[in-house]
Protein backbone atom coordinates (compact mmCIF):
# COMPACT_ATOMS: atom_id res chain seq x y z
CA UNK A 1 0.00 0.00 0.00
CA UNK A 2 1.50 3.27 -1.06
CA UNK A 3 1.64 6.27 1.20
CA UNK A 4 -1.03 8.15 -0.75
CA UNK A 5 -3.43 5.25 -0.26
CA UNK A 6 -2.67 5.17 3.43
CA UNK A 7 -3.45 8.83 3.71
CA UNK A 8 -6.71 8.33 1.79
CA UNK A 9 -7.69 5.45 4.05
CA UNK A 10 -6.67 6.77 7.42
CA UNK A 11 -6.51 10.56 7.30
CA UNK A 12 -9.98 10.86 8.83
CA UNK A 13 -9.98 7.55 10.67
CA UNK A 14 -10.41 9.28 14.02
CA UNK A 15 -13.73 10.73 12.84
CA UNK A 16 -14.96 7.38 11.61
CA UNK A 17 -14.33 7.77 7.89
CA UNK A 18 -12.18 5.47 5.80
CA UNK A 19 -10.85 2.02 6.58
CA UNK A 20 -12.50 0.33 9.57
CA UNK A 21 -9.60 -1.79 10.73
CA UNK A 22 -6.45 -0.19 12.00
CA UNK A 23 -3.22 -1.51 10.52
CA UNK A 24 -2.21 -4.62 12.45
CA UNK A 25 1.29 -5.47 11.26
CA UNK A 26 4.12 -4.09 9.14
CA UNK A 27 3.68 -0.57 10.40
CA UNK A 28 5.30 1.92 8.10
CA UNK A 29 6.38 5.38 9.11
CA UNK A 30 3.64 6.67 6.84
CA UNK A 31 0.97 4.70 8.75
CA UNK A 32 2.09 6.17 12.00
CA UNK A 33 2.32 9.73 10.73
CA UNK A 34 -1.12 9.57 9.14
CA UNK A 35 -2.98 7.98 12.03
CA UNK A 36 -1.42 10.09 14.74
CA UNK A 37 -2.11 13.17 12.65
CA UNK A 38 -5.67 11.99 12.22
CA UNK A 39 -6.01 11.71 15.97
CA UNK A 40 -4.76 15.25 16.31
CA UNK A 41 -8.11 16.39 14.87
CA UNK A 42 -9.69 15.48 18.20
CA UNK A 43 -7.09 17.40 20.17
CA UNK A 44 -7.69 20.48 18.05
CA UNK A 45 -11.46 20.04 18.34
CA UNK A 46 -11.40 19.80 22.13
CA UNK A 47 -8.85 22.55 22.54
CA UNK A 48 -10.41 25.11 20.22
CA UNK A 49 -13.99 24.64 21.39
CA UNK A 50 -13.10 24.56 25.08
CA UNK A 51 -11.00 27.71 24.73
CA UNK A 52 -13.60 29.64 22.72
CA UNK A 53 -16.48 28.77 25.03
CA UNK A 54 -14.38 28.89 28.17
CA UNK A 55 -13.23 32.42 27.47
CA UNK A 56 -16.69 33.87 28.14
CA UNK A 57 -17.30 31.88 31.29
CA UNK A 58 -13.80 32.81 32.46
CA UNK A 59 -14.51 36.51 32.12
CA UNK A 60 -17.79 36.06 33.96
CA UNK A 61 -16.09 34.10 36.75
CA UNK A 62 -13.33 36.69 37.07
CA UNK A 63 -15.86 39.50 37.33
CA UNK A 64 -17.85 37.52 39.88
CA UNK A 65 -14.77 36.82 41.97
CA UNK A 66 -13.84 40.50 41.95
CA UNK A 67 -17.35 41.62 42.87
CA UNK A 68 -18.13 42.86 46.35
CA UNK A 69 -21.40 40.98 46.55
CA UNK A 70 -20.72 37.66 48.34
CA UNK A 71 -23.66 36.15 46.47
CA UNK A 72 -21.50 36.22 43.32
CA UNK A 73 -18.06 36.07 44.88
CA UNK A 74 -18.34 32.92 46.97
CA UNK A 75 -19.58 30.59 44.20
CA UNK A 76 -16.89 31.92 41.86
CA UNK A 77 -14.19 31.32 44.49
CA UNK A 78 -15.39 27.76 45.06
CA UNK A 79 -15.66 27.06 41.36
CA UNK A 80 -12.06 28.16 40.80
CA UNK A 81 -10.81 26.31 43.88
CA UNK A 82 -12.45 23.02 42.98
CA UNK A 83 -11.34 22.96 39.36
CA UNK A 84 -7.84 24.27 40.01
CA UNK A 85 -7.27 22.26 43.16
CA UNK A 86 -8.01 18.80 41.84
CA UNK A 87 -6.38 16.83 39.05
CA UNK A 88 -8.03 17.02 35.65
CA UNK A 89 -7.64 13.27 35.41
CA UNK A 90 -9.87 12.70 38.45
CA UNK A 91 -12.33 15.27 37.14
CA UNK A 92 -12.70 13.26 33.96
CA UNK A 93 -13.32 10.05 35.87
CA UNK A 94 -15.79 11.70 38.20
CA UNK A 95 -17.68 13.44 35.42
CA UNK A 96 -17.94 10.24 33.42
CA UNK A 97 -19.37 8.29 36.34
CA UNK A 98 -21.77 11.13 37.03
CA UNK A 99 -22.96 11.29 33.45
CA UNK A 100 -23.45 7.53 33.31
CA UNK A 101 -25.78 7.73 36.31
CA UNK A 102 -27.99 10.34 34.71
CA UNK A 103 -31.36 9.04 33.52
CA UNK A 104 -31.44 8.38 29.83
CA UNK A 105 -33.66 11.09 28.45
CA UNK A 106 -34.19 12.60 25.07
CA UNK A 107 -35.80 15.86 24.05
CA UNK A 108 -36.68 16.95 20.58
CA UNK A 109 -35.56 20.38 19.60
CA UNK A 110 -37.17 21.87 16.55
CA UNK A 111 -34.81 24.18 14.71
CA UNK A 112 -37.41 25.07 12.08
CA UNK A 113 -35.87 23.20 9.20
CA UNK A 114 -34.51 20.16 11.00
CA UNK A 115 -35.44 18.32 14.16
CA UNK A 116 -32.66 17.24 16.50
CA UNK A 117 -33.05 14.82 19.36
CA UNK A 118 -30.94 15.93 22.28
CA UNK A 119 -30.11 13.01 24.53
CA UNK A 120 -28.41 12.81 27.89
CA UNK A 121 -26.65 9.76 26.51
CA UNK A 122 -24.42 12.13 24.57
CA UNK A 123 -22.87 13.22 27.83
CA UNK A 124 -21.22 9.85 28.27
CA UNK A 125 -19.55 10.20 24.89
CA UNK A 126 -16.20 11.87 24.77
CA UNK A 127 -17.17 14.51 22.22
CA UNK A 128 -19.62 16.17 24.59
CA UNK A 129 -18.83 14.92 28.09
CA UNK A 130 -15.10 15.51 27.93
CA UNK A 131 -15.67 18.82 26.20
CA UNK A 132 -17.80 20.00 29.12
CA UNK A 133 -15.13 19.01 31.64
CA UNK A 134 -12.39 20.74 29.63
CA UNK A 135 -14.60 23.79 29.20
CA UNK A 136 -15.23 24.14 32.94
CA UNK A 137 -11.59 23.41 33.70
CA UNK A 138 -10.17 26.02 31.37
CA UNK A 139 -12.80 28.52 32.51
CA UNK A 140 -11.57 28.10 36.08
CA UNK A 141 -7.88 28.46 35.19
CA UNK A 142 -8.36 31.43 32.88
CA UNK A 143 -10.84 32.94 35.32
CA UNK A 144 -8.06 33.05 37.88
CA UNK A 145 -5.72 34.61 35.30
CA UNK A 146 -8.25 37.29 34.37
CA UNK A 147 -8.96 37.93 38.04
CA UNK A 148 -5.26 38.49 38.63
CA UNK A 149 -5.14 40.89 35.68
CA UNK A 150 -8.23 42.68 36.95
CA UNK A 151 -6.48 43.24 40.27
CA UNK A 152 -3.34 44.60 38.61
CA UNK A 153 -5.02 47.26 36.49
CA UNK A 154 -3.22 50.50 37.37
CA UNK A 155 -5.30 52.38 39.90
CA UNK A 156 -4.54 55.65 38.14
CA UNK A 157 -6.34 54.51 34.98
CA UNK A 158 -9.55 53.78 36.82
CA UNK A 159 -9.31 56.96 38.87
CA UNK A 160 -8.76 59.00 35.72
CA UNK A 161 -11.91 57.48 34.26
CA UNK A 162 -13.80 58.37 37.42
CA UNK A 163 -12.49 61.92 37.25
CA UNK A 164 -13.79 62.29 33.71
CA UNK A 165 -17.18 61.02 34.76
CA UNK A 166 -16.87 57.70 32.94
CA UNK A 167 -18.63 55.14 35.09
CA UNK A 168 -20.54 51.89 34.90
CA UNK A 169 -20.72 50.10 31.60
CA UNK A 170 -18.70 52.60 29.49
CA UNK A 171 -15.92 52.49 32.07
CA UNK A 172 -15.83 48.71 31.92
CA UNK A 173 -15.97 48.60 28.14
CA UNK A 174 -13.44 51.36 27.43
CA UNK A 175 -10.96 51.11 30.30
CA UNK A 176 -11.16 47.95 32.38
CA UNK A 177 -11.87 45.36 29.70
CA UNK A 178 -9.05 46.25 27.25
CA UNK A 179 -6.51 46.69 30.03
CA UNK A 180 -7.50 43.42 31.66
CA UNK A 181 -7.11 41.52 28.39
CA UNK A 182 -3.78 43.17 27.68
CA UNK A 183 -2.36 42.31 31.08
CA UNK A 184 -3.72 38.79 31.10
CA UNK A 185 -2.76 37.85 27.59
CA UNK A 186 0.75 36.39 28.08
CA UNK A 187 -0.52 34.18 30.89
CA UNK A 188 -3.60 33.26 28.90
CA UNK A 189 -1.38 32.09 26.04
CA UNK A 190 0.28 29.70 28.45
CA UNK A 191 -3.08 28.42 29.57
CA UNK A 192 -4.05 27.75 25.95
CA UNK A 193 -0.86 25.76 25.33
CA UNK A 194 -1.37 23.64 28.41
CA UNK A 195 -5.03 23.11 27.63
CA UNK A 196 -4.04 21.57 24.32
CA UNK A 197 -1.67 19.32 26.22
CA UNK A 198 -4.46 18.40 28.61
CA UNK A 199 -6.70 17.24 25.77
CA UNK A 200 -4.52 14.14 25.44
CA UNK A 201 -5.92 12.88 28.74
CA UNK A 202 -9.46 12.47 27.42
CA UNK A 203 -9.22 8.96 26.02
CA UNK A 204 -7.05 7.72 28.86
CA UNK A 205 -9.61 8.54 31.51
CA UNK A 206 -13.14 7.22 31.88
CA UNK A 207 -14.36 8.15 28.46
CA UNK A 208 -14.20 5.13 26.18
CA UNK A 209 -13.04 5.54 22.62
CA UNK A 210 -15.76 4.20 20.43
CA UNK A 211 -14.70 2.08 17.41
CA UNK A 212 -11.08 2.97 18.05
CA UNK A 213 -11.64 6.59 17.25
CA UNK A 214 -9.18 8.31 19.50
CA UNK A 215 -6.91 11.27 19.76
CA UNK A 216 -3.26 11.54 18.79
CA UNK A 217 -1.94 10.01 22.00
CA UNK A 218 -4.41 7.14 21.73
CA UNK A 219 -2.98 6.13 18.37
CA UNK A 220 0.60 6.74 19.45
CA UNK A 221 -0.02 4.46 22.40
CA UNK A 222 -1.60 1.90 20.08
CA UNK A 223 1.52 1.80 17.92
CA UNK A 224 3.83 1.69 20.91
CA UNK A 225 1.89 -1.26 22.33
CA UNK A 226 1.86 -3.16 19.06
CA UNK A 227 5.47 -2.61 18.05
CA UNK A 228 6.90 -2.47 21.57
CA UNK A 229 9.02 0.34 20.27
CA UNK A 230 8.27 3.73 21.83
CA UNK A 231 11.01 5.49 19.92
CA UNK A 232 8.98 6.06 16.76
CA UNK A 233 5.35 6.98 17.62
CA UNK A 234 6.06 9.25 20.59
CA UNK A 235 8.57 11.46 18.78
CA UNK A 236 6.01 11.78 15.97
CA UNK A 237 3.45 12.84 18.54
CA UNK A 238 5.96 15.27 20.02
CA UNK A 239 6.58 16.69 16.55
CA UNK A 240 2.86 17.29 15.99
CA UNK A 241 2.43 18.88 19.38
CA UNK A 242 5.37 21.21 18.91
CA UNK A 243 3.79 22.31 15.63
CA UNK A 244 0.48 22.83 17.41
CA UNK A 245 2.15 24.83 20.17
CA UNK A 246 3.89 27.02 17.59
CA UNK A 247 0.51 27.66 15.91
CA UNK A 248 -1.05 28.64 19.24
CA UNK A 249 1.85 30.96 20.03
CA UNK A 250 1.58 32.49 16.54
CA UNK A 251 -2.16 33.18 16.77
CA UNK A 252 -2.04 34.46 20.34
CA UNK A 253 1.00 36.54 19.48
CA UNK A 254 -0.97 38.27 16.72
CA UNK A 255 -3.81 39.04 19.13
CA UNK A 256 -1.28 40.24 21.67
CA UNK A 257 0.18 42.60 19.10
CA UNK A 258 -3.25 44.01 18.37
CA UNK A 259 -4.08 44.44 22.06
CA UNK A 260 -0.83 46.34 22.58
CA UNK A 261 -0.87 48.34 19.36
CA UNK A 262 -1.10 51.70 21.16
CA UNK A 263 1.98 51.09 23.29
CA UNK A 264 5.56 51.94 22.36
CA UNK A 265 7.60 48.93 21.28
CA UNK A 266 9.64 48.57 24.47
CA UNK A 267 6.65 48.43 26.80
CA UNK A 268 4.96 45.51 25.10
CA UNK A 269 5.18 42.37 27.19
CA UNK A 270 6.52 39.60 25.04
CA UNK A 271 4.79 36.24 25.16
CA UNK A 272 6.99 33.53 26.52
CA UNK A 273 6.45 30.46 28.58
CA UNK A 274 6.69 31.46 32.19
CA UNK A 275 6.88 28.61 34.66
CA UNK A 276 5.23 30.53 37.48
CA UNK A 277 1.88 30.46 35.77
CA UNK A 278 1.63 27.04 34.22
CA UNK A 279 -1.38 25.07 35.29
CA UNK B 1 -7.03 -2.38 52.72
CA UNK B 2 -4.88 -1.96 49.62
CA UNK B 3 -7.01 1.06 48.86
CA UNK B 4 -5.80 2.83 51.98
CA UNK B 5 -2.24 1.66 51.38
CA UNK B 6 -2.38 3.21 47.93
CA UNK B 7 -2.79 6.65 49.50
CA UNK B 8 0.58 5.88 51.07
CA UNK B 9 1.93 5.04 47.60
CA UNK B 10 0.91 8.46 46.35
CA UNK B 11 2.43 10.24 49.34
CA UNK B 12 5.60 8.20 49.01
CA UNK B 13 5.81 9.07 45.34
CA UNK B 14 5.49 12.76 46.18
CA UNK B 15 8.10 12.51 48.91
CA UNK B 16 10.61 10.72 46.70
CA UNK B 17 9.96 12.56 43.46
CA UNK B 18 10.11 16.12 44.75
CA UNK B 19 13.80 16.00 45.83
CA UNK B 20 14.79 13.94 42.78
CA UNK B 21 13.09 16.37 40.43
CA UNK B 22 14.73 19.24 42.25
CA UNK B 23 18.09 17.57 41.75
CA UNK B 24 17.41 17.07 38.04
CA UNK B 25 16.25 20.67 37.85
CA UNK B 26 19.35 21.88 39.62
CA UNK B 27 21.62 20.12 37.15
CA UNK B 28 19.49 21.31 34.25
CA UNK B 29 19.63 24.91 35.40
CA UNK B 30 23.35 24.76 36.08
CA UNK B 31 23.89 23.28 32.63
CA UNK B 32 21.73 25.95 31.02
CA UNK B 33 23.90 28.74 32.43
CA UNK B 34 27.19 26.96 31.93
CA UNK B 35 30.04 28.57 30.00
CA UNK B 36 30.58 25.47 27.89
CA UNK B 37 28.37 25.73 24.83
CA UNK B 38 27.33 22.07 24.26
CA UNK B 39 26.44 21.71 27.94
CA UNK B 40 24.36 24.89 27.73
CA UNK B 41 22.54 23.63 24.65
CA UNK B 42 21.86 20.36 26.40
CA UNK B 43 20.36 22.13 29.40
CA UNK B 44 18.23 24.46 27.30
CA UNK B 45 17.12 21.74 24.90
CA UNK B 46 16.08 19.52 27.79
CA UNK B 47 13.79 22.14 29.28
CA UNK B 48 12.42 23.27 25.92
CA UNK B 49 11.42 19.83 24.69
CA UNK B 50 9.81 18.61 27.89
CA UNK B 51 7.79 21.81 28.07
CA UNK B 52 6.53 21.68 24.51
CA UNK B 53 5.08 18.18 24.62
CA UNK B 54 2.19 16.92 26.79
CA UNK B 55 3.57 15.45 30.01
CA UNK B 56 1.39 12.37 29.73
CA UNK B 57 3.09 11.47 26.45
CA UNK B 58 6.38 11.56 28.33
CA UNK B 59 5.01 9.34 31.05
CA UNK B 60 3.93 6.73 28.54
CA UNK B 61 7.18 7.06 26.60
CA UNK B 62 9.74 6.96 29.39
CA UNK B 63 8.32 3.96 31.17
CA UNK B 64 8.93 1.75 28.15
CA UNK B 65 12.02 3.58 26.99
CA UNK B 66 13.78 3.46 30.36
CA UNK B 67 12.87 -0.18 30.83
CA UNK B 68 14.28 -1.06 27.43
CA UNK B 69 17.37 1.06 27.97
CA UNK B 70 18.16 -0.69 31.26
CA UNK B 71 17.59 -4.11 29.77
CA UNK B 72 19.68 -3.24 26.74
CA UNK B 73 22.63 -2.15 28.85
CA UNK B 74 22.40 -5.27 31.01
CA UNK B 75 22.08 -7.38 27.90
CA UNK B 76 25.26 -5.90 26.46
CA UNK B 77 27.24 -6.42 29.65
CA UNK B 78 25.85 -9.74 30.90
CA UNK B 79 25.43 -11.75 27.71
CA UNK B 80 28.09 -10.54 25.34
CA UNK B 81 28.08 -13.83 23.45
CA UNK B 82 24.48 -13.34 22.32
CA UNK B 83 24.54 -12.80 18.56
CA UNK B 84 20.91 -12.25 17.59
CA UNK B 85 19.71 -8.66 17.26
CA UNK B 86 17.73 -7.22 20.16
CA UNK B 87 14.94 -5.88 17.98
CA UNK B 88 13.36 -8.70 16.00
CA UNK B 89 10.48 -7.23 14.07
CA UNK B 90 7.96 -6.19 16.66
CA UNK B 91 9.70 -7.85 19.57
CA UNK B 92 12.28 -6.69 21.99
CA UNK B 93 14.35 -9.71 22.94
CA UNK B 94 17.07 -9.82 25.56
CA UNK B 95 18.64 -12.82 27.19
CA UNK B 96 16.99 -14.17 30.32
CA UNK B 97 19.76 -12.96 32.63
CA UNK B 98 19.27 -9.38 31.44
CA UNK B 99 15.55 -9.28 32.16
CA UNK B 100 14.70 -6.61 34.67
CA UNK B 101 13.38 -7.59 37.13
CA UNK B 102 14.44 -11.21 36.83
CA UNK B 103 11.53 -13.45 36.01
CA UNK B 104 12.32 -15.52 39.10
CA UNK B 105 12.12 -12.64 41.54
CA UNK B 106 9.09 -12.28 43.80
CA UNK B 107 6.08 -10.06 43.18
CA UNK B 108 7.15 -7.18 45.38
CA UNK B 109 10.33 -6.71 43.34
CA UNK B 110 8.23 -6.28 40.22
CA UNK B 111 6.05 -3.72 41.95
CA UNK B 112 9.01 -1.83 43.36
CA UNK B 113 10.68 -1.80 39.96
CA UNK B 114 7.54 -0.34 38.41
CA UNK B 115 7.43 2.26 41.12
CA UNK B 116 11.07 3.23 40.62
CA UNK B 117 10.49 3.61 36.88
CA UNK B 118 7.54 5.88 37.65
CA UNK B 119 9.63 7.98 40.03
CA UNK B 120 12.39 8.36 37.43
CA UNK B 121 9.88 9.38 34.79
CA UNK B 122 8.27 11.94 37.06
CA UNK B 123 11.70 13.24 38.01
CA UNK B 124 12.74 13.68 34.39
CA UNK B 125 9.59 15.54 33.41
CA UNK B 126 9.30 17.70 36.49
CA UNK B 127 13.05 18.20 36.57
CA UNK B 128 12.68 20.15 33.33
CA UNK B 129 10.06 22.39 34.87
CA UNK B 130 12.16 22.80 38.00
CA UNK B 131 15.20 23.63 35.87
CA UNK B 132 13.22 26.41 34.31
CA UNK B 133 12.16 27.82 37.64
CA UNK B 134 15.63 27.58 39.17
CA UNK B 135 17.17 29.14 36.07
CA UNK B 136 14.82 32.09 36.52
CA UNK B 137 15.68 32.23 40.21
CA UNK B 138 19.41 32.27 39.49
CA UNK B 139 18.99 35.10 37.03
CA UNK B 140 16.90 37.10 39.48
CA UNK B 141 19.68 37.34 42.06
CA UNK B 142 21.04 40.90 41.70
CA UNK B 143 24.02 40.80 39.40
CA UNK B 144 25.86 43.46 41.38
CA UNK B 145 26.14 41.04 44.30
CA UNK B 146 27.87 38.45 42.15
CA UNK B 147 30.23 41.07 40.80
CA UNK B 148 30.99 42.23 44.32
CA UNK B 149 31.90 38.66 45.19
CA UNK B 150 34.25 38.48 42.23
CA UNK B 151 35.75 41.84 43.11
CA UNK B 152 36.65 40.46 46.53
CA UNK B 153 38.61 37.71 44.81
CA UNK B 154 36.17 34.83 45.08
CA UNK B 155 36.42 32.17 42.41
CA UNK B 156 33.46 31.31 40.17
CA UNK B 157 32.73 28.31 42.33
CA UNK B 158 32.79 30.29 45.55
CA UNK B 159 30.48 32.93 44.11
CA UNK B 160 28.09 30.19 43.05
CA UNK B 161 27.98 28.37 46.37
CA UNK B 162 28.22 31.29 48.77
CA UNK B 163 26.24 34.04 47.08
CA UNK B 164 24.02 32.64 44.34
CA UNK B 165 22.82 29.43 45.98
CA UNK B 166 21.54 30.80 49.29
CA UNK B 167 19.67 33.63 47.62
CA UNK B 168 18.09 32.05 44.58
CA UNK B 169 15.58 30.04 46.61
CA UNK B 170 13.56 33.09 47.57
CA UNK B 171 13.15 34.06 43.94
CA UNK B 172 12.46 30.52 42.87
CA UNK B 173 9.95 29.69 45.60
CA UNK B 174 6.75 30.98 43.96
CA UNK B 175 7.56 28.90 40.89
CA UNK B 176 8.52 25.89 42.96
CA UNK B 177 5.33 26.03 44.99
CA UNK B 178 3.33 26.08 41.78
CA UNK B 179 5.40 23.14 40.58
CA UNK B 180 4.55 21.22 43.73
CA UNK B 181 0.86 21.82 43.04
CA UNK B 182 1.29 20.51 39.52
CA UNK B 183 3.16 17.51 40.86
CA UNK B 184 0.32 16.72 43.26
CA UNK B 185 -2.14 16.98 40.43
CA UNK B 186 -0.04 14.72 38.21
CA UNK B 187 0.07 11.83 40.68
CA UNK B 188 -3.14 10.14 39.47
CA UNK B 189 -1.32 9.59 36.18
CA UNK B 190 0.55 6.85 38.04
CA UNK B 191 -2.43 4.74 37.18
CA UNK B 192 -1.49 4.93 33.52
CA UNK B 193 2.03 3.77 34.32
CA UNK B 194 0.72 0.52 35.69
CA UNK B 195 1.26 1.23 39.38
CA UNK B 196 -1.67 0.15 41.49
CA UNK B 197 -2.50 3.55 42.94
CA UNK B 198 -5.67 5.12 44.28
CA UNK B 199 -7.31 5.54 40.90
CA UNK B 200 -6.81 1.86 40.22
CA UNK B 201 -8.31 0.82 43.53
CA UNK B 202 -11.16 3.30 43.25
CA UNK B 203 -12.12 1.68 39.96
CA UNK B 204 -11.67 -1.84 41.25
CA UNK B 205 -13.49 -1.44 44.56
CA UNK B 206 -16.16 0.91 43.31
CA UNK B 207 -17.29 -1.17 40.39
CA UNK B 208 -19.94 -3.76 41.14
CA UNK B 209 -17.88 -6.32 39.28
CA UNK B 210 -14.10 -6.21 39.17
CA UNK B 211 -11.53 -8.47 37.60
CA UNK B 212 -11.28 -10.60 40.74
CA UNK B 213 -14.54 -10.37 42.66
CA UNK B 214 -18.09 -9.28 42.23
CA UNK B 215 -19.23 -7.11 45.08
CA UNK B 216 -22.70 -7.12 46.59
CA UNK B 217 -23.05 -3.37 46.23
CA UNK B 218 -24.05 -1.54 43.05
CA UNK B 219 -21.76 0.79 41.14
CA UNK B 220 -20.08 2.96 43.78
CA UNK B 221 -17.29 4.31 41.66
CA UNK B 222 -18.76 7.79 41.72
CA UNK B 223 -18.44 7.94 45.52
CA UNK B 224 -14.88 6.69 45.40
CA UNK B 225 -13.96 9.31 42.84
CA UNK B 226 -15.72 11.95 44.89
CA UNK B 227 -13.52 10.87 47.80
CA UNK B 228 -10.40 11.22 45.65
CA UNK B 229 -11.53 14.66 44.54
CA UNK B 230 -11.84 15.75 48.16
CA UNK B 231 -8.49 14.16 49.03
CA UNK B 232 -6.72 16.14 46.33
CA UNK B 233 -8.50 19.36 47.22
CA UNK B 234 -7.38 18.95 50.82
CA UNK B 235 -3.80 18.26 49.68
CA UNK B 236 -3.61 21.43 47.61
CA UNK B 237 -5.20 23.52 50.34
CA UNK B 238 -2.72 22.29 52.94
CA UNK B 239 0.25 22.88 50.65
CA UNK B 240 -0.98 26.37 49.89
CA UNK B 241 -1.01 27.25 53.58
CA UNK B 242 2.43 25.70 54.19
CA UNK B 243 3.98 27.58 51.29
CA UNK B 244 2.54 30.85 52.49
CA UNK B 245 4.20 30.32 55.87
CA UNK B 246 7.48 29.30 54.23
CA UNK B 247 7.47 32.37 52.00
CA UNK B 248 6.97 34.65 55.00
CA UNK B 249 9.87 32.97 56.73
CA UNK B 250 12.25 33.14 53.74
CA UNK B 251 11.39 36.73 52.98
CA UNK B 252 12.82 37.88 56.30
CA UNK B 253 15.76 40.13 55.65
CA UNK B 254 15.64 39.82 51.87
CA UNK B 255 15.85 42.70 49.44
CA UNK B 256 12.61 41.81 47.69
CA UNK B 257 9.30 43.64 47.83
CA UNK B 258 7.90 40.92 50.06
CA UNK B 259 10.81 41.30 52.46
CA UNK B 260 10.52 45.05 52.48
CA UNK B 261 6.83 45.01 53.20
CA UNK B 262 7.46 42.58 56.04
CA UNK B 263 10.22 44.76 57.48
CA UNK B 264 7.98 47.81 57.18
CA UNK B 265 5.17 45.98 58.87
CA UNK B 266 7.20 44.90 61.89
CA UNK B 267 8.94 48.23 62.39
Amino acid sequence: MSCIETIQNYAFRSMGFGERLLPRSDFTLCDQFTLIGSGLIWNVYFGVLALCLGFFLAVAVAMAKASKNPFFRVPAEWFIFIFRGSPLFIQFFFAYELFVLLPKLGTDINLGFVEITVETRWLTKAWLGALIVLFLNTAAYSGEIFYGALKSIPKGDVEAADAYGITGWPRFKKIIWPTMLRLAWPAYTNEAIFLFHATTLVFFSGFPSWQQRGDALYYANYFADKTFNPFVPYPILAFYFILLTLCVIGIYGMINKRLNRHLPENQVRRIKVRPQIIR
Amino acid sequence: MSFYASFGTVLLLLAVTAPTALLFGFFGASAARSHIAPLRWLGKGYTAIVRGVPDIAFFLFFVIALDQAFEYVRHKTLCSDWTEPVRQGNDFVVCAAAKLPLSTSPQWVHETYGFILAVLTFAIVFGAFAANVLYGGMRAVPHAQLQTGEAYGMTQRQVFWRILMPQMWVYALPGLSNLWMILIKATPLLFLLGVEDIVYWARELGGSKSSAFSYPHPDWRIYYFLGLLVFYLAMTKISEIVFEKLMDRLNLGQATTGGKSLAGGSA
